[in-house]
Protein backbone atom coordinates (compact mmCIF):
# COMPACT_ATOMS: atom_id res chain seq x y z
CA UNK A 1 0.00 0.00 0.00
CA UNK A 2 1.25 3.73 -0.85
CA UNK A 3 1.98 6.11 1.52
CA UNK A 4 -0.53 8.66 2.50
CA UNK A 5 1.15 11.37 1.08
CA UNK A 6 1.19 9.84 -2.24
CA UNK A 7 -2.30 8.53 -2.52
CA UNK A 8 -4.66 10.37 -4.98
CA UNK A 9 -7.99 12.36 -3.51
CA UNK A 10 -10.95 10.87 -4.12
CA UNK A 11 -13.13 13.80 -2.66
CA UNK A 12 -12.46 17.16 -0.66
CA UNK A 13 -14.61 18.56 1.51
CA UNK A 14 -13.89 22.31 1.72
CA UNK A 15 -15.11 24.61 4.50
CA UNK A 16 -17.81 23.09 5.25
CA UNK A 17 -20.81 24.29 7.27
CA UNK A 18 -23.75 22.61 8.79
CA UNK A 19 -26.54 24.14 10.80
CA UNK A 20 -29.49 22.80 11.70
CA UNK A 21 -32.63 25.38 12.67
CA UNK A 22 -31.03 27.97 11.75
CA UNK A 23 -28.82 28.36 15.27
CA UNK A 24 -27.24 24.90 16.02
CA UNK A 25 -23.85 24.52 14.10
CA UNK A 26 -23.44 20.97 13.71
CA UNK A 27 -20.09 21.52 11.72
CA UNK A 28 -18.10 24.97 10.99
CA UNK A 29 -15.72 25.42 8.46
CA UNK A 30 -14.13 21.60 8.41
CA UNK A 31 -11.72 20.92 5.62
CA UNK A 32 -10.94 17.10 4.83
CA UNK A 33 -9.49 15.57 1.86
CA UNK A 34 -10.27 11.91 1.55
CA UNK A 35 -7.66 9.91 -0.48
CA UNK A 36 -7.92 6.76 -2.50
CA UNK A 37 -7.83 3.64 -0.37
CA UNK A 38 -7.61 5.96 3.09
CA UNK A 39 -9.03 4.18 6.13
CA UNK A 40 -10.11 6.76 7.73
CA UNK A 41 -11.39 6.87 10.67
CA UNK A 42 -13.88 10.22 12.43
CA UNK A 43 -13.23 9.96 16.25
CA UNK A 44 -14.33 12.31 18.59
CA UNK A 45 -17.31 12.56 21.53
CA UNK A 46 -21.19 12.83 20.63
CA UNK A 47 -22.73 15.54 19.17
CA UNK A 48 -19.07 16.20 17.08
CA UNK A 49 -20.68 16.11 13.70
CA UNK A 50 -19.37 12.43 13.01
CA UNK A 51 -22.55 11.13 11.29
CA UNK A 52 -23.19 14.45 9.90
CA UNK A 53 -19.90 14.10 7.31
CA UNK A 54 -21.17 10.82 6.42
CA UNK A 55 -24.79 12.08 5.26
CA UNK A 56 -23.28 14.87 3.94
CA UNK A 57 -20.52 12.92 1.73
CA UNK A 58 -23.70 10.38 0.97
CA UNK A 59 -26.00 13.47 -0.53
CA UNK A 60 -28.89 12.61 2.19
CA UNK A 61 -27.94 16.06 3.02
CA UNK A 62 -26.50 19.53 1.60
CA UNK A 63 -24.13 21.61 3.54
CA UNK A 64 -25.11 25.00 4.56
CA UNK A 65 -22.10 26.26 3.16
CA UNK A 66 -18.74 24.97 1.55
CA UNK A 67 -18.51 22.49 -1.40
CA UNK A 68 -17.68 18.67 -1.27
CA UNK A 69 -15.57 17.89 -4.77
CA UNK A 70 -15.27 14.39 -5.69
CA UNK A 71 -12.19 13.06 -7.85
CA UNK A 72 -13.40 12.98 -11.80
CA UNK A 73 -16.31 14.75 -11.17
CA UNK A 74 -17.85 11.27 -9.95
CA UNK A 75 -20.80 12.31 -7.66
CA UNK A 76 -21.84 10.08 -4.65
CA UNK A 77 -23.49 7.09 -6.69
CA UNK A 78 -20.41 4.54 -6.29
CA UNK A 79 -20.94 4.01 -2.42
CA UNK A 80 -21.73 1.50 0.08
CA UNK A 81 -22.88 2.31 3.56
CA UNK A 82 -22.99 0.19 6.97
CA UNK A 83 -25.57 1.98 9.22
CA UNK A 84 -24.89 1.40 13.78
CA UNK A 85 -27.95 -0.60 13.18
CA UNK A 86 -27.87 -3.65 10.44
CA UNK A 87 -30.81 -2.54 8.93
CA UNK A 88 -31.49 -5.49 7.01
CA UNK A 89 -35.10 -6.15 5.35
CA UNK A 90 -36.63 -8.66 7.84
CA UNK A 91 -39.12 -9.85 4.96
CA UNK A 92 -36.46 -10.59 2.93
CA UNK A 93 -32.96 -13.69 3.10
CA UNK A 94 -29.54 -12.93 3.69
CA UNK A 95 -29.12 -13.40 -0.41
CA UNK A 96 -31.62 -11.14 -1.11
CA UNK A 97 -30.59 -8.36 1.12
CA UNK A 98 -27.05 -8.52 -0.46
CA UNK A 99 -28.72 -8.32 -3.62
CA UNK A 100 -30.67 -5.27 -2.58
CA UNK A 101 -27.94 -2.69 -4.55
CA UNK A 102 -28.02 -4.63 -7.65
CA UNK A 103 -31.75 -5.04 -7.38
CA UNK A 104 -32.17 -1.27 -7.44
CA UNK A 105 -29.94 -0.84 -10.59
CA UNK A 106 -31.82 -3.23 -12.48
CA UNK A 107 -29.86 -5.61 -12.84
CA UNK A 108 -31.02 -9.82 -12.61
CA UNK A 109 -30.05 -11.42 -9.34
CA UNK A 110 -28.85 -14.62 -12.05
CA UNK A 111 -26.62 -11.70 -13.49
CA UNK A 112 -25.34 -10.93 -9.78
CA UNK A 113 -25.39 -14.31 -8.61
CA UNK A 114 -21.61 -14.47 -8.60
CA UNK A 115 -20.88 -11.32 -6.98
CA UNK A 116 -23.58 -12.32 -4.19
CA UNK A 117 -22.16 -15.63 -3.41
CA UNK A 118 -18.61 -14.05 -3.04
CA UNK A 119 -19.43 -11.06 -0.98
CA UNK A 120 -20.74 -13.80 1.48
CA UNK A 121 -18.02 -16.14 1.09
CA UNK A 122 -15.92 -13.22 2.23
CA UNK A 123 -17.95 -12.27 5.51
CA UNK A 124 -18.28 -15.95 6.29
CA UNK A 125 -21.77 -16.58 5.72
CA UNK A 126 -21.70 -18.88 2.33
CA UNK A 127 -23.90 -20.98 4.41
CA UNK A 128 -26.40 -18.41 5.61
CA UNK A 129 -27.76 -17.70 2.70
CA UNK A 130 -31.34 -18.60 2.65
CA UNK A 131 -31.62 -17.41 5.96
CA UNK A 132 -33.92 -14.39 7.31
CA UNK A 133 -32.47 -12.05 9.55
CA UNK A 134 -34.39 -13.59 12.40
CA UNK A 135 -32.39 -16.47 12.51
CA UNK A 136 -28.77 -14.35 12.36
CA UNK A 137 -26.85 -13.07 15.81
CA UNK A 138 -26.04 -9.43 16.00
CA UNK A 139 -22.27 -10.01 14.70
CA UNK A 140 -24.01 -11.71 11.63
CA UNK A 141 -26.59 -9.58 10.66
CA UNK A 142 -23.73 -7.02 10.70
CA UNK A 143 -22.13 -8.91 8.70
CA UNK A 144 -24.73 -9.48 5.81
CA UNK A 145 -24.62 -5.60 6.33
CA UNK A 146 -21.19 -4.89 5.62
CA UNK A 147 -21.87 -7.71 2.82
CA UNK A 148 -24.38 -5.99 1.35
CA UNK A 149 -22.19 -2.63 1.30
CA UNK A 150 -19.80 -4.06 -0.02
CA UNK A 151 -20.85 -6.33 -2.98
CA UNK A 152 -20.73 -4.19 -5.27
CA UNK A 153 -17.76 -3.09 -5.19
CA UNK A 154 -17.89 0.95 -4.18
CA UNK A 155 -14.86 2.94 -4.59
CA UNK A 156 -16.19 4.20 -1.02
CA UNK A 157 -17.52 2.55 1.96
CA UNK A 158 -19.16 4.85 4.66
CA UNK A 159 -19.29 2.71 7.93
CA UNK A 160 -21.27 5.18 10.98
CA UNK A 161 -20.38 3.22 13.98
CA UNK A 162 -21.32 -0.01 12.90
CA UNK A 163 -19.79 -2.36 15.62
CA UNK A 164 -21.27 -0.11 18.95
CA UNK A 165 -23.78 -2.39 19.74
CA UNK A 166 -21.70 -5.37 19.69
CA UNK A 167 -20.39 -7.23 22.39
CA UNK A 168 -16.11 -6.71 22.59
CA UNK A 169 -15.29 -10.20 21.35
CA UNK A 170 -17.48 -10.19 18.29
CA UNK A 171 -16.27 -6.35 17.53
CA UNK A 172 -12.64 -8.10 17.83
CA UNK A 173 -13.25 -10.45 15.25
CA UNK A 174 -15.10 -8.37 13.06
CA UNK A 175 -12.15 -5.52 13.15
CA UNK A 176 -9.70 -8.09 11.76
CA UNK A 177 -11.97 -9.64 9.14
CA UNK A 178 -12.88 -6.13 8.11
CA UNK A 179 -8.98 -5.28 7.21
CA UNK A 180 -9.28 -8.64 5.49
CA UNK A 181 -12.05 -7.34 3.16
CA UNK A 182 -10.81 -4.16 3.14
CA UNK A 183 -7.41 -5.55 1.57
CA UNK A 184 -9.71 -8.18 -0.54
CA UNK A 185 -12.19 -5.68 -2.68
CA UNK A 186 -9.30 -2.58 -2.67
CA UNK A 187 -11.40 0.46 -1.62
CA UNK A 188 -11.59 3.14 0.49
CA UNK A 189 -13.21 3.75 4.08
CA UNK A 190 -14.51 6.35 6.09
CA UNK A 191 -15.81 4.73 9.39
CA UNK A 192 -17.39 6.88 12.18
CA UNK A 193 -16.69 5.71 16.09
CA UNK A 194 -15.97 6.82 19.56
CA UNK A 195 -13.47 4.11 20.65
CA UNK A 196 -9.91 4.65 20.56
CA UNK A 197 -9.16 1.02 20.09
CA UNK A 198 -10.83 0.55 17.10
CA UNK A 199 -9.97 3.75 15.30
CA UNK A 200 -6.03 3.01 16.12
CA UNK A 201 -6.44 -1.03 15.11
CA UNK A 202 -8.31 -0.38 12.03
CA UNK A 203 -7.21 3.14 10.39
CA UNK A 204 -4.22 4.56 8.75
CA UNK A 205 -5.34 8.04 9.60
CA UNK A 206 -7.32 9.35 12.51
CA UNK A 207 -9.30 12.04 12.13
CA UNK A 208 -10.19 13.93 15.55
CA UNK A 209 -13.37 16.21 16.07
CA UNK A 210 -14.64 18.16 18.58
CA UNK A 211 -18.24 19.03 19.65
CA UNK A 212 -19.87 22.03 19.54
CA UNK A 213 -19.45 23.27 16.93
CA UNK A 214 -17.87 20.25 15.50
CA UNK A 215 -14.70 20.85 13.73
CA UNK A 216 -12.05 18.97 13.21
CA UNK A 217 -8.93 19.86 15.86
CA UNK A 218 -6.23 16.77 15.11
CA UNK A 219 -4.94 14.11 12.72
CA UNK A 220 -3.01 12.08 13.49
CA UNK A 221 -1.52 9.27 11.14
CA UNK A 222 -0.81 5.34 12.18
CA UNK A 223 1.63 4.48 10.20
CA UNK A 224 1.72 -0.04 11.17
CA UNK A 225 1.03 -1.35 7.84
CA UNK A 226 -1.34 -3.69 6.54
CA UNK A 227 -2.04 -6.38 6.98
CA UNK A 228 -2.24 -6.14 10.89
CA UNK A 229 -3.64 -9.10 13.15
CA UNK A 230 -4.27 -10.12 16.05
CA UNK A 231 -1.01 -9.61 18.12
CA UNK A 232 -1.09 -5.51 16.85
CA UNK A 233 -3.47 -5.16 19.60
CA UNK A 234 -0.58 -6.07 22.26
CA UNK A 235 1.88 -4.40 20.42
CA UNK A 236 4.22 -1.65 21.93
CA UNK A 237 3.37 0.37 18.72
CA UNK A 238 -0.15 -0.33 19.39
CA UNK A 239 -0.26 1.32 22.61
CA UNK A 240 2.12 4.40 21.36
CA UNK A 241 -0.60 5.00 19.12
CA UNK A 242 -3.88 4.28 21.47
CA UNK A 243 -2.09 7.20 23.73
CA UNK A 244 -1.12 9.75 21.01
CA UNK A 245 -5.27 8.91 19.73
CA UNK A 246 -6.23 9.03 23.53
CA UNK A 247 -4.63 12.84 24.08
CA UNK A 248 -6.24 14.29 21.33
CA UNK A 249 -9.88 12.54 22.30
CA UNK A 250 -9.18 13.92 25.48
CA UNK A 251 -8.36 17.11 24.22
CA UNK A 252 -11.40 17.56 22.00
CA UNK A 253 -13.62 16.66 25.04
CA UNK A 254 -12.09 19.16 27.12
CA UNK A 255 -12.62 21.65 24.71
CA UNK A 256 -16.22 21.15 23.86
CA UNK A 257 -17.11 21.16 27.81
CA UNK B 1 -20.52 -29.44 38.84
CA UNK B 2 -18.52 -32.13 37.54
CA UNK B 3 -18.41 -34.16 34.80
CA UNK B 4 -19.69 -37.03 36.71
CA UNK B 5 -22.49 -35.24 38.40
CA UNK B 6 -23.59 -35.35 35.15
CA UNK B 7 -25.41 -38.83 33.78
CA UNK B 8 -23.77 -39.75 30.53
CA UNK B 9 -27.43 -41.30 29.09
CA UNK B 10 -29.38 -39.61 26.71
CA UNK B 11 -30.01 -36.17 26.23
CA UNK B 12 -30.62 -34.29 30.07
CA UNK B 13 -34.11 -33.13 30.52
CA UNK B 14 -34.11 -31.43 33.67
CA UNK B 15 -37.57 -31.14 35.94
CA UNK B 16 -38.24 -27.32 34.28
CA UNK B 17 -38.69 -28.86 31.22
CA UNK B 18 -39.77 -31.92 31.64
CA UNK B 19 -42.98 -30.03 33.49
CA UNK B 20 -42.86 -27.24 30.33
CA UNK B 21 -43.43 -30.40 27.87
CA UNK B 22 -46.13 -31.84 30.59
CA UNK B 23 -48.10 -28.04 30.22
CA UNK B 24 -47.49 -27.83 26.33
CA UNK B 25 -49.09 -31.72 26.05
CA UNK B 26 -52.02 -30.91 28.15
CA UNK B 27 -52.49 -26.98 26.40
CA UNK B 28 -53.06 -28.81 23.34
CA UNK B 29 -55.72 -30.98 24.02
CA UNK B 30 -57.30 -28.73 26.26
CA UNK B 31 -57.44 -25.69 23.33
CA UNK B 32 -59.98 -28.05 21.53
CA UNK B 33 -61.53 -30.27 24.04
CA UNK B 34 -62.26 -27.32 26.63
CA UNK B 35 -64.75 -24.95 24.42
CA UNK B 36 -66.11 -28.17 22.89
CA UNK B 37 -67.31 -29.03 26.40
CA UNK B 38 -68.35 -25.85 27.10
CA UNK B 39 -70.25 -25.90 23.86
CA UNK B 40 -72.00 -29.04 24.80
CA UNK B 41 -72.85 -28.22 27.82
CA UNK B 42 -74.36 -25.35 27.27
CA UNK B 43 -76.75 -26.79 24.69
CA UNK B 44 -77.32 -29.35 27.29
CA UNK B 45 -78.50 -26.63 29.46
CA UNK B 46 -80.42 -24.49 27.08
CA UNK B 47 -82.66 -27.89 25.79
CA UNK B 48 -83.19 -28.80 29.89
CA UNK B 49 -83.90 -25.32 30.67
CA UNK B 50 -86.83 -25.22 27.68
CA UNK B 51 -88.16 -28.69 28.10
CA UNK B 52 -88.09 -28.82 31.88
CA UNK B 53 -89.86 -25.20 32.17
CA UNK B 54 -92.04 -25.63 29.18
CA UNK B 55 -91.36 -22.47 27.68
CA UNK B 56 -92.69 -21.73 24.09
CA UNK B 57 -91.64 -21.80 20.95
CA UNK B 58 -92.06 -18.16 20.28
CA UNK B 59 -90.16 -17.05 23.44
CA UNK B 60 -87.17 -19.71 23.30
CA UNK B 61 -87.22 -22.73 20.68
CA UNK B 62 -84.86 -25.54 22.43
CA UNK B 63 -82.07 -26.65 20.32
CA UNK B 64 -83.59 -29.33 18.56
CA UNK B 65 -86.43 -27.22 16.83
CA UNK B 66 -83.24 -24.84 16.05
CA UNK B 67 -81.41 -28.16 14.58
CA UNK B 68 -85.06 -28.99 12.63
CA UNK B 69 -85.10 -25.78 11.07
CA UNK B 70 -81.93 -25.26 9.64
CA UNK B 71 -82.89 -28.78 8.11
CA UNK B 72 -86.34 -27.99 6.68
CA UNK B 73 -85.59 -24.44 6.08
CA UNK B 74 -82.39 -24.86 4.12
CA UNK B 75 -84.10 -24.69 0.47
CA UNK B 76 -84.04 -21.05 2.08
CA UNK B 77 -81.55 -20.80 3.84
CA UNK B 78 -79.09 -21.83 1.72
CA UNK B 79 -79.79 -18.98 -1.25
CA UNK B 80 -79.74 -16.39 1.39
CA UNK B 81 -76.49 -17.34 3.00
CA UNK B 82 -74.91 -17.52 -1.07
CA UNK B 83 -76.34 -14.05 -1.11
CA UNK B 84 -75.07 -12.62 2.32
CA UNK B 85 -71.87 -14.55 1.36
CA UNK B 86 -71.14 -12.93 -1.60
CA UNK B 87 -72.34 -9.50 -0.45
CA UNK B 88 -69.52 -9.61 2.35
CA UNK B 89 -66.73 -10.85 -0.30
CA UNK B 90 -67.52 -8.60 -2.89
CA UNK B 91 -67.77 -5.46 -0.31
CA UNK B 92 -64.10 -6.84 1.24
CA UNK B 93 -62.49 -7.24 -2.14
CA UNK B 94 -63.65 -3.46 -3.26
CA UNK B 95 -61.95 -2.43 -0.03
CA UNK B 96 -58.93 -4.09 -0.15
CA UNK B 97 -58.54 -2.45 -3.92
CA UNK B 98 -60.10 0.85 -2.56
CA UNK B 99 -58.12 0.74 0.61
CA UNK B 100 -54.72 -0.01 -0.68
CA UNK B 101 -55.41 2.43 -3.70
CA UNK B 102 -56.24 4.94 -1.38
CA UNK B 103 -53.29 4.05 0.87
CA UNK B 104 -51.08 4.30 -2.11
CA UNK B 105 -52.10 7.37 -2.97
CA UNK B 106 -51.76 9.33 0.21
CA UNK B 107 -48.22 7.92 0.77
CA UNK B 108 -47.40 9.17 -3.07
CA UNK B 109 -48.75 12.41 -2.59
CA UNK B 110 -48.99 14.45 0.21
CA UNK B 111 -51.30 16.89 -1.73
CA UNK B 112 -53.81 13.68 -1.95
CA UNK B 113 -53.88 13.00 1.53
CA UNK B 114 -54.25 16.27 2.91
CA UNK B 115 -57.54 16.44 0.32
CA UNK B 116 -59.46 13.54 1.20
CA UNK B 117 -57.70 11.90 4.46
CA UNK B 118 -60.46 14.02 6.02
CA UNK B 119 -63.27 13.05 3.96
CA UNK B 120 -62.32 8.81 4.44
CA UNK B 121 -62.85 9.96 8.04
CA UNK B 122 -66.24 11.19 7.82
CA UNK B 123 -67.57 8.40 5.56
CA UNK B 124 -66.01 6.05 8.39
CA UNK B 125 -67.44 8.27 11.70
CA UNK B 126 -71.30 8.62 9.96
CA UNK B 127 -72.99 5.58 11.01
CA UNK B 128 -73.72 3.17 8.09
CA UNK B 129 -77.45 2.60 8.99
CA UNK B 130 -78.28 6.29 8.81
CA UNK B 131 -76.75 6.37 5.06
CA UNK B 132 -78.26 2.82 3.86
CA UNK B 133 -81.82 4.42 3.24
CA UNK B 134 -80.25 7.03 1.29
CA UNK B 135 -78.11 4.43 -0.65
CA UNK B 136 -81.53 2.47 -1.07
CA UNK B 137 -83.37 5.54 -2.59
CA UNK B 138 -80.27 6.59 -5.28
CA UNK B 139 -79.74 3.08 -6.15
CA UNK B 140 -82.03 0.86 -8.36
CA UNK B 141 -80.19 -2.41 -6.90
CA UNK B 142 -81.28 -3.54 -3.60
CA UNK B 143 -78.13 -5.92 -3.91
CA UNK B 144 -76.12 -2.41 -5.02
CA UNK B 145 -77.07 -0.30 -1.97
CA UNK B 146 -76.28 -2.97 0.49
CA UNK B 147 -72.88 -3.53 -1.31
CA UNK B 148 -72.41 -0.11 -0.62
CA UNK B 149 -73.00 -0.07 3.12
CA UNK B 150 -70.84 -2.90 3.40
CA UNK B 151 -67.87 -1.48 1.55
CA UNK B 152 -68.43 1.89 3.33
CA UNK B 153 -67.60 0.11 6.96
CA UNK B 154 -65.20 -2.66 5.72
CA UNK B 155 -62.92 0.09 3.76
CA UNK B 156 -61.74 2.08 6.63
CA UNK B 157 -59.45 -0.06 8.44
CA UNK B 158 -57.96 -1.67 5.40
CA UNK B 159 -57.08 2.19 4.35
CA UNK B 160 -56.29 3.51 7.45
CA UNK B 161 -53.99 0.56 8.31
CA UNK B 162 -52.25 0.31 5.00
CA UNK B 163 -51.66 3.79 5.20
CA UNK B 164 -49.40 3.50 8.46
CA UNK B 165 -48.46 0.73 6.97
CA UNK B 166 -46.79 2.21 4.01
CA UNK B 167 -45.31 5.02 6.03
CA UNK B 168 -43.29 2.44 8.94
CA UNK B 169 -40.32 1.09 6.73
CA UNK B 170 -36.57 1.65 8.42
CA UNK B 171 -35.42 4.75 8.33
CA UNK B 172 -32.15 4.07 7.48
CA UNK B 173 -33.34 1.49 4.79
CA UNK B 174 -34.95 4.79 3.65
CA UNK B 175 -31.84 6.57 3.47
CA UNK B 176 -30.04 3.15 1.66
CA UNK B 177 -32.96 3.41 -0.99
CA UNK B 178 -32.10 7.32 -1.22
CA UNK B 179 -28.35 6.56 -1.47
CA UNK B 180 -29.07 3.67 -4.06
CA UNK B 181 -30.88 6.37 -6.16
CA UNK B 182 -34.06 4.25 -6.00
CA UNK B 183 -37.34 5.29 -7.98
CA UNK B 184 -40.48 5.99 -6.50
CA UNK B 185 -41.47 2.33 -7.73
CA UNK B 186 -38.81 0.43 -6.58
CA UNK B 187 -39.03 2.28 -3.21
CA UNK B 188 -43.25 1.14 -2.84
CA UNK B 189 -42.47 -2.20 -4.53
CA UNK B 190 -39.24 -3.19 -2.16
CA UNK B 191 -39.77 -0.97 0.77
CA UNK B 192 -43.23 0.28 1.49
CA UNK B 193 -45.35 -2.51 0.38
CA UNK B 194 -43.63 -5.93 2.37
CA UNK B 195 -43.41 -2.97 5.52
CA UNK B 196 -46.92 -2.34 5.12
CA UNK B 197 -48.19 -6.16 4.75
CA UNK B 198 -48.39 -6.40 8.52
CA UNK B 199 -50.68 -3.71 9.08
CA UNK B 200 -52.82 -4.32 6.02
CA UNK B 201 -52.97 -8.10 7.53
CA UNK B 202 -54.37 -6.53 10.35
CA UNK B 203 -56.51 -4.23 9.08
CA UNK B 204 -57.99 -6.83 6.66
CA UNK B 205 -58.63 -9.44 10.21
CA UNK B 206 -60.42 -6.34 11.35
CA UNK B 207 -62.42 -5.22 7.66
CA UNK B 208 -63.26 -9.18 7.20
CA UNK B 209 -65.34 -9.03 10.29
CA UNK B 210 -66.67 -5.19 9.46
CA UNK B 211 -67.81 -6.55 6.32
CA UNK B 212 -70.26 -9.16 7.52
CA UNK B 213 -71.98 -6.67 9.67
CA UNK B 214 -71.98 -3.70 6.78
CA UNK B 215 -73.90 -7.03 5.21
CA UNK B 216 -76.24 -7.53 7.97
CA UNK B 217 -77.17 -3.83 8.60
CA UNK B 218 -77.27 -3.31 5.04
CA UNK B 219 -79.90 -5.95 4.85
CA UNK B 220 -81.54 -4.94 7.92
CA UNK B 221 -82.03 -1.45 6.85
CA UNK B 222 -82.61 -2.26 2.80
CA UNK B 223 -83.78 -6.11 2.89
CA UNK B 224 -86.63 -4.75 4.79
CA UNK B 225 -88.87 -3.38 1.92
CA UNK B 226 -89.25 -7.07 0.79
CA UNK B 227 -86.32 -7.39 -1.59
CA UNK B 228 -85.10 -10.66 0.35
CA UNK B 229 -81.54 -9.89 0.35
CA UNK B 230 -79.82 -12.68 2.56
CA UNK B 231 -79.77 -13.94 5.78
CA UNK B 232 -80.14 -10.89 7.82
CA UNK B 233 -83.52 -10.10 5.97
CA UNK B 234 -84.27 -13.73 6.57
CA UNK B 235 -84.20 -13.46 10.04
CA UNK B 236 -85.62 -10.03 10.31
CA UNK B 237 -88.65 -11.65 8.88
CA UNK B 238 -88.70 -14.67 10.69
CA UNK B 239 -88.66 -12.12 13.91
CA UNK B 240 -91.99 -11.24 12.27
CA UNK B 241 -93.56 -14.30 11.78
CA UNK B 242 -92.29 -15.25 15.51
CA UNK B 243 -90.77 -18.29 14.05
CA UNK B 244 -87.85 -18.37 16.39
CA UNK B 245 -86.64 -21.68 15.06
CA UNK B 246 -85.56 -20.09 11.35
CA UNK B 247 -84.52 -16.93 13.82
CA UNK B 248 -81.63 -19.21 15.54
CA UNK B 249 -80.86 -20.51 12.23
CA UNK B 250 -80.11 -17.85 10.56
CA UNK B 251 -78.34 -16.19 13.20
CA UNK B 252 -76.36 -19.43 14.01
CA UNK B 253 -75.17 -19.75 10.38
CA UNK B 254 -74.51 -15.98 10.56
CA UNK B 255 -71.94 -16.29 13.30
CA UNK B 256 -70.72 -19.58 11.52
CA UNK B 257 -69.90 -17.39 8.39
CA UNK B 258 -67.79 -14.40 10.41
CA UNK B 259 -66.30 -17.63 12.52
CA UNK B 260 -65.17 -18.83 8.78
CA UNK B 261 -64.31 -15.31 7.48
CA UNK B 262 -61.95 -15.07 10.71
CA UNK B 263 -60.51 -18.35 9.97
CA UNK B 264 -59.88 -17.54 6.94
CA UNK B 265 -57.82 -13.79 7.11
CA UNK B 266 -56.13 -15.35 10.07
CA UNK B 267 -54.80 -18.42 8.11
CA UNK B 268 -53.76 -15.56 5.18
CA UNK B 269 -52.00 -13.69 7.53
CA UNK B 270 -49.99 -16.51 8.68
CA UNK B 271 -48.74 -17.65 6.23
CA UNK B 272 -47.91 -14.51 4.71
CA UNK B 273 -45.94 -13.80 7.60
CA UNK B 274 -44.42 -16.86 9.37
CA UNK B 275 -41.14 -16.79 7.43
CA UNK B 276 -40.07 -13.23 9.41
CA UNK B 277 -42.42 -11.24 11.35
CA UNK B 278 -42.41 -11.78 14.90
CA UNK B 279 -46.07 -11.53 15.25
CA UNK B 280 -46.30 -14.73 13.41
CA UNK B 281 -43.33 -16.66 15.13
CA UNK B 282 -43.22 -19.27 18.03
CA UNK B 283 -41.55 -17.70 21.03
CA UNK B 284 -39.29 -19.88 22.79
CA UNK B 285 -39.97 -19.14 26.94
Amino acid sequence: MTSIAQRPPLLTMSHIEKTFGGDVVALRDMDLTVNEGDFLSLLGPSGCGKSTVLRLISDLMHPTRGKIEWAGGQGSDDLGVVFQEPTLMPWATVAQNVYLPFRLKGMTYDRVQDDIQEALRLVGLAQFQDAYPRELSGGMKMRVSIARAMVTKPRLILMDEPFAALDEITRFKLNNDLLELKAAIDCTVIFVTHSVFESVFLSDRIVVMAARPGRVIHELEVNTPYPRHEDFRTSAEYAAHTRAASEALGEAIGEAA
Amino acid sequence: MTIADQAPVAPVVDEEEAARARKDRIHRVAKWTLPSLVMVLSVLAWHLYVTLNEVPHYILPGPLVVAQSIFDDWGLLWPAMLTTTRLTVLALIFAIIGGVALAVAFTQSKWAEMSFFPYAVILQVTPVIAIAPLLQIYMDSAFGAALACAWIVAFFPILSNTTIGLKSADHNLEDLFTIYGASRWQRLRYLAAPSALPFFLGGLKIAGGLALIGAVVAEFVIGRAGTGLGLASTLLEASYRFNFGRLYAALILISGMGVVIFAITSLISHLALRKWHESAMMRER
